[in-house]
């Protein structure tokens, strides 16, 4: 195993004795997941804990298992063993509505947004345990009236995460129609219509053009500082080596690295692993 | 287009891409070629010539405002009564000016397509909850029209092999047994991808129709036996097999009937101010009209069927305008999305299944168990498909779609060939006195007279036929609405699934949404 998970136990050790709760400093905690496909181990022993309040970045090469771990964290797949973390409770093997109900949201790396439903209904949907969500109350006339009070803030909200993210201009369009870039903004504003304790961002910037690019980090920051954590899964080295503070390095299936940007630069095995010599 | 206000540029952009517009075009040219014909006094009856030129001046008339109401009407329900205004004005100039129907049997037509159009809306409601909100491949409606109908009429039907309960408790039942089966079928399938959801619903409702069908339950559920020991017992309650079963007196006939099964026992107070008095003297303006009993108590039940269309109606803009439609419409469109932002989908679409279940239930008990008798030959699977069919032609997604492709589905789909084979001899005898003569009783009788460019024995055969032809009819026309229209009528629309205007709240509460812009900018 690596040093990196060997010395992230340790710490926990000490939070331990310390009687501080690891859970509210970590909020994710990821211990030692394995999953395989038929004959294809994907992940392998992948460990690693995230701060509160925290941008941590994952990288790792093509098939290092940075995608499955995501989709093993919220749930899309159930790991074959390990445990996952999330606040006080294990949310190991819940289903990703329940993941999500937990606080734990995530965007896909192919934005997926929901074509023919326009991109307010796309935000409105988010929200959260929404009292309209019970059959008999959207449809019975006295408890009708309080699913749309809560509908009017629900709006409220969706128009100003519109303005934040600047595509206010097409509330009222289908997400089909949106561009590329448009999509990913989207994503992002939808999984935080969830109000959610932190956000995993799957290749957030895949296809985005740099101006843009650069709205959506400046964007992530914002957010950041109003107190979302967040970790960002990616493929570009510069995004993750300027941007985040706490740098996770993925090969075949395992943590091989973790530590601040320049720590990362100046690794060994990272640098033969995936940076390759000149950087 | 912003505002309700129409423009000629509006205009102008309609009368180019309406297909609405094309037909009227084709009517227009008719006319004019009518109008040309009728002046030269072209087969002498003149008359009958006037009579055609207005009807077809009228019906063109019709197609163009039926068009511009469905293009810039902002409000639903007058678009569905303008369309079905229009309908029962070309059902009504067809039976007075070309059929010449008594106004007994006027009345009786226009009761036929509008019960028609009632019960196919109530369906295409239904499946539009399933495949148009949800996308839940559902090919089983006939299936769960069967069970809302047996289970009532083995309640509360008036056969031997019936319970013998309250009509309500039979009504409630049939409703209860369409949703428990829906959910039976659908919680295995539900998991599954959408197409394994239509192979089990398909197949379900052959199974449901062949069970009803078969000796074995025809006059009691036999006893259960498992290795000699008697799981369950005998039941005396029978589906009556292949021959159908009784279904329960239309309690309608209670409002004109002392005794709603027996009408010598003499009529009520409406009844009487309906039908006249008892010893026959007609004394009332219905009664007097020449309008008979049977079509007054039918066009009674039309009204309770209209009532219940309503109902359909804002049950389901309450369920689809709301939180939970949203979730449904998710579903459809990415259900993974829906469920990784935090929505149980596999709840929703148990719930979304069922209720749709009971609502195809009660719509086969409104239909099929108000005519006093059914039978497993009502629940084909074709009856499943026209129902698609109504629903793609309305536009899935949209209730106001559902209602408006039922009603053009039933009256003008299904009812218009039969009427247009019973108009076209007689226009024929009209205008050109003409004999179209008795159809030949082979295709190959038919055809043959081709040979000496005789095509009346081919036309005539095909009228006789036309119910036949109508298969074909619909089939090309799923085809073309699929090349060229997939969303149907009214797939162009947004219907947005929320209780509330959407619309950026800036008056009262802009403030704050105007600083978070700033803010951000």
């Amino acid at each position: 195993m690596s040093d990196a998970a060997d010395a992230g136990r340790a710490t926990e050790t000490e939070a331990g004795t310390d009687g501080r709760d690891a859970s509210a400093e970590y909020p994710l905690r990821v211990e030692d997941l394995h999953k395989s496909f038929g004959g294809i181990t994907a992940v392998e022993g992948a460990s690693f804990r995230i701060e509160a309040g925290s941008l941590t970045g994952l990288i790792g090469p093509n098939g290092a298992g940075k995608s499955t771990t995501f989709n093993l964290v919220t749930g899309v797949h159930k790991p074959d063993s390990g445990a996952v973390c999330f606040g006080d409770e294990e949310i190991t093997g819940l289903e990703p509505h329940e993941v999500a109900n937990k606080g734990l949201v995530r965007t896909f790396q192919i934005a997926r947004q929901l074509d023919e439903m326009t991109v307010l209904e796309n935000l409105m949907l988010a929200p959260r345990s929404q009292v309209g969500e019970v059959l008999w109350r959207s449809v019975l006339p006295g408890a009708r009236r309080g699913v749309l009070a809560q509908e009017s803030t629900v709006r409220d909200r969706a128009w100003e995460m519109l303005d934040f993210f600047e595509i206010d201009h097409l509330a009222e369009e289908f997400a089909g129609n949106l561009s590329g870039g448009q999509r990913k903004l989207l994503e992002m504003a939808r999984a935080l219509m969830t109000d959610p304790d932190m956000v995993l961002l799957d290749e957030p910037l895949a296809g985005v053009n740099p101006s843009l690019e650069k709205k959506l980090l400046e964007h992530v920051h914002e957010l950041r500082a109003d107190g979302y954590t967040f970790l960002l899964v990616e493929h570009d080295m510069d995004v993750i080596m300027n941007n985040c503070e706490h740098i996770i390095v993925m090969h075949q299936g395992r943590v091989l690295a973790e530590g601040t940007a320049d720590e990362i630069r100046s690794n060994e095995r990272v640098i033969d692993a995936y940076l390759g010599e000149n950087v | 287009m912003s505002g309700g206000g129409f423009a000629l540029a509006d205009a102008r952009s309609y009368f180019r891409d309406s297909t609405a517009a094309t037909a009227a075009g084709v009517l227009a040219v008719l006319y004019v070629l009518l109008s040309i014909a009728a002046m030269a006094g072209v087969g002498g009856t003149v008359p009958a010539w006037r009579e055609t030129v207005l009807v077809f001046t009228v019906y063109a008339l019709l197609i163009v405002a039926v068009g511009m109401l469905w293009r810039y009407s902002r409000n639903d329900a007058v678009i569905i009564v303008g369309v079905m205004a229009a309908i029962y004005v070309v059902y009504l100039m067809a039976g007075v000016l070309f059929l010449g129907l008594p106004l007994n049997g006027i009345v009786n037509t226009l009761r036929r397509i509008t019960f028609l159009s009632a019960v196919y809306a109530m369906l295409v409601l239904a499946l539009n909850l399933h495949w148009g909100y949800t996308g839940l491949f559902n090919i089983g409606v006939a299936g769960f029209m069967a069970v809302g109908v047996y289970t009532m009429a083995m309640l509360s039907g008036p056969a031997d092999i019936a319970l013998g309960l309250p009509l309500p408790v039979g009504i409630v039942g049939g409703v209860v047994a369409a949703a428990l089966v829906g959910a039976i079928a659908a919680l295995p399938a539900l998991r599954l991808d959408a197409d394994y959801l239509a192979i089990v619903t398909v197949a379900l409702s052959e199974i449901i129709r062949l069970s009803y069908n078969s000796t074995v339950f025809q006059s009691s559920i036999p006893r259960l036996r498992l290795a000699g020991i008697t799981l369950l017992p005998s039941i005396p309650v029978g589906t009556g097999g292949g021959q159908g079963i009784r279904t329960p007196t239309n309690p309608v006939r209670a409002l004109y009937y002392k005794d709603p099964g027996d009408t010598s026992a003499g009529l009520t107070d409406l009844g009487e101010f309906a039908f006249g008095a008892a010893d026959g003297v007609s004394v009332t303006l219905i009664g007097g009209q020449g309008v008979q009993p049977p079509v007054v108590i039918a066009l009674t039940y039309v009204l309770v069927l209209v009532a219940f269309v309503a109902g359909f109606y804002w049950l389901l803009i309450r369920v689809g305008n709301s939180p939970f439609g949203r979730v449904l419409k998710a579903i459809r469109e990415d259900e993974l999305v829906a469920n990784s932002l935090g929505k149980d989908t596999q709840r929703f679409k148990i719930k979304t299944f069922m209720l749709g279940c009971a609502l195809m239930g009660l719509a086969g008990i409104l239909w099929r168990g108000s005519t006093g008798f059914t039978q497993p030959g009502d629940y084909l699977p074709i009856q499943t498909f026209y129902v698609f069919l109504a629903l793609i032609i309305g536009g899935a997604g949209s209730n106001t779609g559902s209602v408006v492709g039922g009603i053009v589905f039933a009256t003008l789909l299904f009812e218009g060939p039969t009427t247009l084979a019973r108009l076209i001899p007689e226009l024929l005898q009209r205008l050109f006195n003409t004999q179209l003569g008795s159809p030949p009783s082979t295709f190959v009788g038919a055809v043959a007279p081709i040979a000496q460019l005789d095509l009346t024995p081919l036309l005539a055969y095909s009228l006789r036929n036309i119910s036949t032809l109508r298969f074909i009819l619909l089939g090309v026309l799923i085809v073309y609405m699929m090349q060229n229209r997939p969303d149907g009528l009214f797939g162009h629309r947004k219907e947005v699934a929320a209780g509330v205007d959407l619309r950026r709240p800036d008056r009262d509460t802009g403030a704050g949404a105007a600083t978070d812009g700033s803010e951000s900018g």
